[in-house]
């Protein structure tokens, strides 16, 4: 079962990589433009480097829960916590995947190993029609600072079809949401997320994998 | 949004809110004027916005030293005339409970919210008890939003309830209510009273056998008045009524929202009571709603607290009619649930065929590395672990004969591999009682390990139960002069208060020394050979020793760490892995070539891996 009249986004990452800021530009944005929103976040102890899982429901719903098979947009920050979302991925899921890895201290300890992100990718890509690769780090360098990461990331997702939250909402809530002092470097990171990807050509282009 | 937002917005305006915050707003728009916590997840972030805004709106605000006395300061601010709001997570209300118990007799003259921030599925913590039982236990209205503007207009309803029946009230609510985010339209902001005023009444207020005896009867009459209450109460009402349809739905809190979801998507033919006033059980308003149902599926959290109450009415009546929930196996008996758990159940019910479902991809081959929390690049109580660890390996005592009694806060992460320095921990304070009961049952060594906000909340009675048995521990205060794993909320150990105004410090060491111990060190664990040189003396000592281990948390210390930056020097690196297997500091990093490295953007210069590594390896870059 999925509800078929919200947009449902499904974002996950590792703590400190912004992603429920993230999702709180995205909601706050979408009640700007008269829209109902419900996200989900978790805090506490998975704040220290853990995985962090949230969700955001645009449109009539009352939980902001996915239900599985049912993510119209997953944003994967960091490349490997993909295989921890699978639950929610049906065919016709836009996935953006950020190329820069997070290697836990569990793999240096030797207890768990980091998977091949080459073959989780092709995998992948043969099971759904939108999975599309980003530099994420690379470009907010250029923006102005690596911090911006998560910015570009939600530049990207503005070009998917049906987002149904406008740019010009999203830059409106990112000064809202952001220090006054950054907003002009998240701005043109937004804006270099949206033109790597502003073309399928763009969006297709090989991403060399770090 | 920005905080001030909260305290600022206009009424009628909308702000998308986080459960947490939404509270805030609704505490101010209640008129109350006098707020207390003790910091614990899923509660934290109301503590941390009203620290923010307290002073502006003028309302009372204090990180109190523990959950018991939080609720004896709002409980007296109440019985003083003003409105007052007390919040913690679940586990924190057992703390409270002996004061709960009582406060629940004495009743309040202003209103008085006791919410509880229950963690179905133990997101971050040790249990998920079911706190509305509690309210059951005391006797005290319980209120169970389901959402951000519920979590709001509650706190308003909330205290009419309480100044109605001259009792506290619960707002019990879940992770998934908490840290959940929604619009909320705001309402106008009433200020509270500025200064109460006690009027003695002692046999209100003081609670001895033959008061109490006279409190109990009138605590129950006030029940009774609040189940006639709760039968017309606004907020208990039917969502949906389908005249033709024998099934109903009764439910609260978070999984409203799940069957809500469910029901409008399919479509299917349900009725649905959604109670907001859930206890007392309003009984008559439950029976028009069931006398012409067969059959009733009841979808809440965590405990079948509904069911039990559903179960015991159609006795009562003689009813004869199926009760589906967690007893009879329709509904998982523990965690929370989601969306996809009340689909299955109601289709099941409702004997509706499911289309088959299957995962688009799978990778049952590939497992997603292993990211458990992690102490901070930089912590200082990873140097201290680690020098406590090294001084255990000098003195060439066994694994086996050394116990490690851990404690509630960031220090429980050393549990983890390679450190593994968790062998028993219950609760908050646990450490050092469960380490004098080891000294005395067994001939190991016992370790505690406790955090200066931990100590002071529930380390000082078991730290003077262990000098005055004669147990034999070595108790380590890990001092990092905040209360830093709910996010940096001041404590006593620091001369500042949560506005920022100057305050007495309470001294760690003097009250351990007062206690009669016979060995009091202060370490910096910046020093990483003194801080082996002295735990190996504190383990020596027959007798309680203490430790204090003193460094501040790094995530205060961050922002005037000086630039410097370090990094591996390749030609003198032996590649031994000491700081990655056993250090472990999250900034360092193997490459594939196996030469070891630095993460910049983590690393927090602290410069505790210079002191770690055997081959000096690790040195300013110039």
């Amino acid at each position: 079962m999925s509800l078929k009249k919200c947009y449902q986004i499904y974002m996950i990452g590792v703590g400190g990589q912004g992603t429920i800021k993230t999702a709180t530009i995205i909601g706050e944005a979408a009640m700007a433009q008269g829209l109902n929103v419900v996200m989900s976040e978790v805090h506490g102890m998975a704040q220290r480097g853990g995985t962090v899982v949230t969700e955001l429901k645009i449109g009539n719903a009352l939980s902001p829960l996915i239900e599985k098979y049912s993510a119209d947009l997953l944003l994967a920050f960091e490349p490997s916590e993909l295989l921890r979302a699978t639950r929610v991925i049906r065919k016709d899921t836009h996935i953006i995947a950020n190329c820069s890895t997070i290697v836990p201290f569990t793999v240096s300890l030797g207890i768990s190993e980091y998977p091949d992100i080459n073959q989780i990718l092709t995998r992948l890509s043969k099971k759904v029609n939108n999975l599309y690769l980003i530099d994420a780090e690379k470009i907010a360098q250029e923006a102005g600072h690596i911090i911006t990461a998560n910015i570009v990331i939600l530049g990207a997702a503005l070009t998917t079809t049906k987002f149904p939250v406008k740019k010009e909402a999203i830059i409106e809530s990112i000064k809202q949401n952001l220090p006054a002092h950054s907003i002009d470097m998240n701005i043109k990171a937004l804006e270099m997320g949206y033109q790597e990807f502003s073309t399928v050509s763009n969006k297709l282009k090989n991403v060399s994998f770090k | 949004m920005k905080i001030n937002d909260i305290y600022e917005g206009k009424q009628g305006e909308k702000l998308f809110l986080l459960g947490n915050e939404a509270v805030v707003r609704g505490a101010l728009e209640a008129g109350i004027s006098f707020a207390s916590t003790y910091p614990g997840t899923p509660s934290s972030e109301i503590g941390n916005i009203l620290i923010k805004i307290a002073r502006k709106s003028g309302l009372y605000f204090e990180f109190s030293v523990n959950e018991k006395v939080a609720l004896e300061v709002s409980a007296a601010a109440a019985a003083s005339g003003l409105r007052s709001f007390v919040f913690m997570k679940h586990v924190g209300l057992n703390v409270a409970a002996d004061a709960l118990m009582s406060t629940a007799y004495t009743g309040v003259r202003g209103g008085m919210i006791i919410l509880s921030a229950d963690d179905p599925s133990m997101h971050s913590s040790q249990n998920e008890q079911d706190n509305r039982i509690m309210a059951q236990l005391a006797g005290i209205p319980v209120l169970e939003p389901s959402n951000p503007q519920e979590m709001k207009d509650f706190m308003i309803y909330g205290i009419t309830v309480s100044e109605q029946y001259n009792i506290p009230v619960m707002i019990r609510t879940t992770t998934r209510v908490s840290h959940m985010r929604g619009v909320v339209q705001l309402g106008p902001i009433k200020s509270g009273k500025k200064e109460g005023f006690f009027s003695k009444e002692e046999t209100r207020f003081n609670i001895a056998p033959a008061f109490a005896r006279k409190l109990r009867q009138e605590l129950v009459e006030k029940l009774q008045k609040l189940e006639i209450t709760g039968n017309t109460s606004p907020v208990n009402r039917v969502v949906k009524k389908i005249s033709n349809s024998k099934v109903g739905i009764v439910s609260s809190g978070v999984s409203f929202n799940y069957a809500l979801d469910v029901i409008n998507e399919l479509s299917l033919p349900v009725n649905i009571l959604k109670l907001g006033l859930s206890y007392p059980f309003p009984r008559e308003l439950v029976k028009k709603f069931i006398s012409n149902l067969e059959s009733i599926i009841i979808i809440e959290e965590v405990e079948p607290v509904l069911e039990k109450e559903m179960l015991s009415l159609l006795g009562q009546e003689g009813w004869q009619k199926r009760v589906y929930g967690k007893l009879d196996g329709t509904l998982p008996r523990i965690y929370e649930y989601n969306p996809d758990i009340i689909y299955q159940a109601l289709t099941q019910v409702l004997n509706i065929e499911r289309p088959a479902e299957k995962p688009n991809i799978e990778f049952k081959d590939i497992k997603p590395p292993l990211r458990p929390p992690v102490l901070c690049p930089g912590c200082p109580h990873r140097s201290t672990i680690y020098a406590i660890k090294k001084a255990v390996q000098n003195l060439r005592i066994k694994k086996e004969n050394i116990i490690y009694s851990n404690d509630i806060g960031c220090y429980t992460l050393a549990m983890q591999p390679p450190y593994n320095m968790a062998d028993y921990c219950i609760c908050m304070g646990s450490s050092i009682g469960v380490a004098s009961g080891l000294s005395k049952a067994t001939k190991q060594k016992v370790v505690s390990l406790i955090g200066d906000s931990t100590f002071f909340h529930a380390g000082i009675p078991p730290l003077i139960n262990a000098v005055h048995q004669k147990a034999n521990i070595m108790v380590v205060i890990l001092d990092n002069q905040i209360t830093a794993m709910t996010g940096g909320q001041p404590n006593p150990s620091i001369p500042i208060d949560g506005w920022g105004e100057e305050v007495p410090a309470i001294s760690i060491e003097e009250l351990t020394r007062a206690t009669g111990v016979g060995y009091v060190r202060i370490i910096n664990p910046e020093n990483l050979n003194k801080a082996v040189e002295v735990f190996k003396e504190g383990l020596q000592y027959e007798g309680v020793s203490v430790i204090i281990s003193r460094s501040p948390c790094i995530m205060l210390k961050k922002a005037e760490t000086e630039k410097l930056t370090y990094q591996v020097n390749q030609e003198r690196c032996t590649r031994c892995q000491i700081c990655l297997k056993q250090f472990t500091c999250p900034a360092l990093f193997k490459k594939e070539d196996g030469s070891i490295h630095i993460n910049y953007l983590l690393c927090t210069q602290c410069g505790y891996c210079i002191q770690v590594c055997p081959q000096k390896a690790i040195e300013v870059k110039k």
